[in-house]
């Protein structure tokens, strides 16, 4: 789509190593000039939000891999030294902490977003299924960190999810074999230390693998409308750095308060004591941001059908850009649409609440209708609504919208 | 520009559920008496310890709860934070005894404290410990105000929410409750059986600094040093929070103002 020329490089030194290979080139293209959708609003903010939130997830974790013992005694221990004793070790360790809840937070609004303005549709099918493994890969570096402080939290959700396999045909055998013996123990905790240090590096090459995809179909916009000419895009650099800037600001200030004034809000304090296998805790709860998938595991009565239906909720995105037959990609032009988008937050919100609460009576149906209607709005509302609904018309190009804006902001 | 607002939407609501959260503080098991909060000078943006206060509690933990509770991962050294001087914390150590050898003679041998040890404990072992106290081991407390729903205002309440009998509420509740023997009412504790007897009485302890020792005062020291014990990095924590807020707050805004001033004519 560019057509700016390569650029000429002065820099003798740059010439040199750029003729062998051209990393300048590729960052001139790809970071300075690279053509962006010019009308993408502030949500489209949340995906460079994501890879900071994972750039500071990597850096505080390889400081507190230094001074962190997996040991099913030295564990929790070394933890306190962190705290106690370790140059702004409670610095590196809240802000890999509520680091982690941001993150959520951010690549939940980001999907939204992808979700809200049909982001996963021909040709970026691709791009959404590798968030779709980008998602998978952090649930699974998420619930392997949470272990590693050995509190009774920690180890009663290693004991809850890593039985979760044992419905399975050969479940007994492929539990003894994540636990590396016959319960969640020392030998577990060391393993899942190495994999909670591997996997936000395997996170690291798949955003790789996201942004060349990326990269090759553009962004998506607002209008769900294809750049087709020069004037419907901007360079980069400076609109889009300086625009990813500010909510840079806005979401380091969101986490610096959670971490200097409230470093244990999304933590539960029973993960302050030590595990103890003799003891389970009253309620097993895991981090707010698994709390949805958790409410549908229990929801169903049949431990099998509990497991495969979690799973299925996550697994059903990568399937979305088959399920949503409407050929109007963004939500703004599918008035039916917006209005069962919006049920569906609702719903994942129910989901997250009913969580959090012990699994018994109301919740209990509640947790029913709200799963039930979570697959609903996938298997059948979107195939069906692309079929029948009623869309407004879709403006024939980026920039014709927007000096059709201007003219109406002008005239008023 | 919608986009913003939403984001500043979501923010809002994501705040308002933070200040909300302390709003809703329930008792032991949720029947009698309301967790009653007390107001603490390290509480809000500028928070902060009063050393005289912790110095208070320290006198209550070694005078009272040192006899059956630990603080592990914490040293004497630890006291100079909350103002003692270098050769007051060496001789609080001093009249502590810590295991220290083998010896020459491969043997292990009992010596005084010094700042740099740790915490002495109580108990030789587990078991002791629970031999001592009807079948449960003392907590360590160097956690406890992290490890417990509502902190400090929980250790407060909790040592002062002590009952001689049953009260009516709780056989209201549940009338096959009964009190196993050795342990206490209390109606903070999750289950109202607590094995730690009251500890807080009239007149069981003075403090050096002249404030009358109620069991209100000692309660409101000893949960304020335990807090201390729990977040020592609290202060520097607040400080420099509050730098670090105001920079960010700038930044943003001097960002946000660029960013409006770069897009005037690219919209
Ligand atoms: C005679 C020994 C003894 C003394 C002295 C003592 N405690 Fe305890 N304490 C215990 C025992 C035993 C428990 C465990 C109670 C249980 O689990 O039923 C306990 C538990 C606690 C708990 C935790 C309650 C919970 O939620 O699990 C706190 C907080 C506590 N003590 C604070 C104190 C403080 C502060 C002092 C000093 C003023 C003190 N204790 C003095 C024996 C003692
Ligand atoms: C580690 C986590 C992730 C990082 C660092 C990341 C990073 C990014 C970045 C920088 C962008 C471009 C800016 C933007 O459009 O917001 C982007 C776009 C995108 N991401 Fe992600 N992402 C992550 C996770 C996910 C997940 C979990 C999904 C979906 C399941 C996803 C789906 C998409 C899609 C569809 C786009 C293109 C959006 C559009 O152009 O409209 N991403 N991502």
């Amino acid at each position: 789509m560019s057509t700016t020329p390569d650029p000429v490089w002065s820099n003798r030194a740059i010439k040199w190593f750029d003729r062998r290979l051209p990393l300048f080139t590729m960052m001139h293209k790809e970071l300075i000039v690279y053509p962006t959708p010019r009308n993408i609003n502030y949500w489209w903010n949340f995906g460079s939000l994501a890879g900071v939130a994972l750039v500071i997830m990597i850096l505080t974790g390889i400081f507190l891999a230094m001074f962190y013992t997996p040991h099913e005694d030295m564990a929790f221990a070394s933890i306190e030294r962190i705290m106690r004793e370790v140059n702004y070790g409670w610095l590196i360790r809240f802000l890999h902490m509520n680091g982690a809840s941001m993150f959520f937070a951010v690549v939940y609004i980001h999907i939204l977003r992808g979700m809200y303005y049909g982001s996963y549709k021909a040709p970026r099918e691709l791009l959404w299924i590798i968030g779709v493994v980008i998602y998978i890969l952090m649930m699974a570096a998420a619930f392997l960190g949470y272990v590693l402080p050995w509190g009774q939290m920690s180890f009663w959700a290693a004991t809850v999810i890593t039985s979760l396999v044992t419905p399975l045909p050969f479940g007994e055998t492929i539990a003894i074999w994540l636990w590396g013996g016959y319960s969640v123990d020392n030998d577990t905790l060391k393993r899942f230390f190495s994999l909670h240090y591997l996997v936000p590096f395997l996170i690291f090459a798949f955003v790789f693998l996201h942004l060349w995809a990326l990269h090759t179909t553009k962004s998506n916009n607002p209008l769900g409308v294809e750049i087709k000419k020069p004037a419907d895009t901007l360079p980069f650099h400076p609109y889009f750095t300086v625009k990813d800037s500010v909510t840079l600001g806005a979401f380091l200030f969101l986490l610096c308060y959670f971490v200097f004034f409230a470093p244990n809000y999304f933590n539960h304090s029973i993960n302050y004591v030590m595990a103890d296998p003799l003891v389970t805790p009253e309620h097993i709860v895991p981090e707010w941001y698994f709390l949805p998938f958790y409410a549908i595991l229990r929801a169903i009565p049949d431990k099998l059908m509990g497991v495969v239906l979690m799973f299925a909720a996550i697994l059903v995105w990568a399937a979305l850009p088959w399920l949503d037959t409407s050929k109007v990609r963004s939500g703004r032009f599918r008035p039916t649409f917006r209005i069962f988008f919006w049920i569906f937050v609702a719903d994942a919100v129910l989901l997250t609440y009913l969580g959090a609460m012990p699994a018994e009576g109301i919740y209990v149906t509640l947790g029913q209708f709200a799963t039930a209607w979570y697959f609903i709005h996938f298997l059948v509302v979107l195939p069906i609504l692309g079929k029948v609904e009623k869309t407004e018309p879709v403006p024939e190009s980026i920039s014709a919208a927007v000096s059709a804006e201007h003219q109406k902001e002008a005239s008023a | 520009m919608s986009g913003l607002k939403g984001i500043i939407g979501a923010a809002a609501v994501a705040v308002g559920l933070v200040a909300g959260a302390p709003a809703a503080l329930a008792a032991g098991g949720g029947h009698g008496p309301e967790l009653k909060h007390q107001s603490w000078t390290f509480d809000g943006l500028f928070g902060r310890y009063s050393e005289k206060q912790l110095r208070r509690g320290w006198e209550v933990y070694e005078g009272i709860c040192k006899s059956c509770h630990t603080l592990d991962y914490m040293h004497y050294r630890n006291l100079e934070q909350i103002g003692y001087t270098e050769d007051e914390v060496k001789e609080i150590a001093a009249r502590f005894e810590v295991q220290d050898g083998p010896d020459e003679w491969g043997d292990m041998f009992m010596r005084p404290a010094t700042p740099l040890d740790g915490f002495a404990e109580p108990y030789e072992n587990d078991a002791i410990a629970m031999l001592a106290n009807g079948g449960v081991v003392p907590p360590n407390l160097s956690v406890i105000t992290r490890a417990r729903d509502h902190g400090a205002d929980y250790v407060y309440n909790l040592l002062l929410g002590y009952e001689d009998e049953v009260p009516e509420w709780a056989t209201e509740a549940d009338p096959t409750f009964s009190l196993a023997p050795g342990k206490s009412f209390n109606t903070f504790f999750p289950g109202y059986a607590i094995s730690m007897p009251q500890q807080l009485f009239e007149g069981i302890l003075e403090y050096s600094d002249g404030t009358e020792a109620t069991p209100e005062q000692m309660a409101k020291d000893v949960s304020a040093f335990l807090q201390w014990a729990a977040e020592p990095e609290l202060e520097e924590r607040k400080g420099l929070g509050r730098m670090v807020l105001l920079f960010l707050i700038v930044l943003t805004g001097v960002l946000f103002a660029y960013k409006r001033e770069l897009w005037k004519d690219a919209h």
